[in-house]
């Protein structure tokens, strides 16, 4: 381990360290999470933190708490270079990047204010992920830029 | 393969059209011998927006195939004017019904209503989204009038929210068909028509005059600039009015030209190129009994 990982990773026991976030892109990690600080979760947040690879990038750490799959999934669209580190006593026991999912269900808002899926129907929203954005499965609805805007959770 | 539900073109293979095309064309030919094939059956009407044509092309369709519809009526007069989500009315409805068609003001209504049904649904326009039988009977006019070999088709008016158009692209991806589309700026092809035209390697063209194209044209199909799908009016007003044919401008078109138009029409097609011989609009029309007809038919004997 360099000294520079030791340095981002070593200070939770247990937990996921998320490295190479796009800069900026921290705290939409945490709206992915569903994390506000409201639940007492124990996290730590580097933002536009120098990066050989990325020029800069967020580092987010969260203690207790290892990811689904799901919330890797879309975290990939807006942090698609983004390493998931797994901490389990103080040891990264797990690293890999993300992978760009077939789709994603219910955490982005379409942003046709005229699609069924933004109404009061038993329905989550449903977007494809294509190359280069996301597209609603519903709609048809494409979303190429900013897609962490349109993110909801909860 | 057989498809539970008709909700976009996207999803029509040519055989899938080819197969009610030629359903539609037999029974054209010979409509008595249809005339009791589904008594006893019933047809969901489900028609949250206004319609004339399709909903009464497929009363008249599923009444001369010997079934009989339920109309959920006008909206005012609904539960959803009480509140009752879509969903509910969906579920509720295909307990009266072997068959559902539907029509609402959303994009995706008819996708997600298909999910909460096992009877067929039947896209009838959704929203600006997709218009899948007006496009069937599209393609059955255009097969009379023009066959479908080495086609050069023109597309004009309100691309952005005409479903129509959206469903006709699509479908148009199946045959050796080039398309032109001619809009102003601001109602240009959505992205994801685009995205999926340029997906299935389209040859497709786009204007904002039609005499850039005219004369290359075998069929152009002509909309309307719908007021009541504009977010804002102003909008709408800087566009209203442009894109109008009539007679004269038809001159410097191929003899055989054939116009084209779902109707309503409002003032985009003057009355005197109904007395040419490239109006086909009327009859656009009237061929969404027989190929409503052949696509019900199919639907209900789950072949399609």
């Amino acid at each position: 381990m360099t000294d520079d990982q030791q340095l981002r990773v070593s200070k939770i026991s247990e937990g996921t360290v998320i490295d190479h976030v796009t800069g900026g892109q921290a705290l939409n990690v945490l709206a992915i999470l569903g994390i506000d600080g409201s639940g007492g979760e124990e996290v730590s947040i580097g933002m536009n933190v120098p990066s050989e690879r990325l020029g800069r990038k967020d580092v987010v750490k969260v203690e207790g708490r290892e990811l689904s799959q799901d919330e890797v999934d879309v975290l990939s669209l807006i942090a698609p270079a983004a390493t998931i580190n797994i901490v389990r006593d103080y040891d990264v026991i797990e690293k890999h990047r993300v992978e760009r999912p077939g789709e994603v269900v219910g955490v982005l808002r379409c942003p046709n204010r005229n699609c069924i899926t933004t109404k009061d129907e038993p329905v989550d929203s449903r977007f494809a992920v294509l190359e280069d954005g996301v597209r609603c499965a519903y709609c048809d609805t494409i979303i190429r830029e900013s897609i962490a805007d349109h993110i909801h959770v909860g | 393969m057989p498809q539970d539900h008709i909700i976009s073109a996207k999803h029509l293979s040519r055989a899938d059209i080819e197969s009610v095309l030629d359903r539609a064309a037999e029974i054209a030919a010979d409509p008595e011998a249809v005339s009791d094939r589904h008594a006893g059956k019933l047809l969901g009407m489900l028609f949250f927006e206004p319609s004339t044509r399709t909903k009464m092309s497929f009363t008249a369709a599923m009444k001369r195939l010997g079934g009989d519809i339920v109309d959920m009526g006008p909206v005012d007069q609904s539960s959803v004017k009480k509140g009752e989500s879509l969903a509910d009315t969906v579920r509720v409805v295909e307990g009266y019904a072997d068959a559902l068609v539907m029509r609402h003001p959303l994009e995706g209504s008819a996708k997600m209503a298909s999910e909460f049904v096992d009877v067929p649904l039947i896209n009838a326009g959704d929203g600006a989204g997709q218009h899948p039988t007006q496009t069937l009977l599209d393609l059955y006019t255009i097969r009379e009038s023009a066959g479908f070999d080495d086609l050069t088709v023109g597309i004009m008016g309100d691309l952005k929210y005409g479903r129509t158009v959206h469903s006709l692209a699509h479908a148009l991806t199946n045959f050796d068909a080039q398309q032109h589309f001619v809009s102003p700026e601001s109602l240009k092809l959505p992205r994801g028509v685009r995205y999926d035209l340029h997906e299935q390697g389209a040859s497709m063209r786009e204007h904002t005059e039609l005499d850039e194209v005219l004369d290359s044209l075998d069929v152009l199909y002509v909309t309307r600039i719908q007021a009541e799908r504009f977010p804002d009016e102003d909008e709408y007003r800087k566009v209203a009015g442009e894109y109008q044919i009539d007679a004269e401008t038809l001159a410097s078109a191929k003899d055989d030209l054939v116009v084209m138009h779902p109707l309503p029409r409002v003032d985009e097609i003057a009355s005197d190129v109904d007395e040419t011989d490239h109006a086909r609009y009327f009859q656009q029309a009237h061929n969404g009994v027989p190929v409503r007809m052949a696509l019900l038919d199919l639907i209900l004997e789950g072949n399609l």
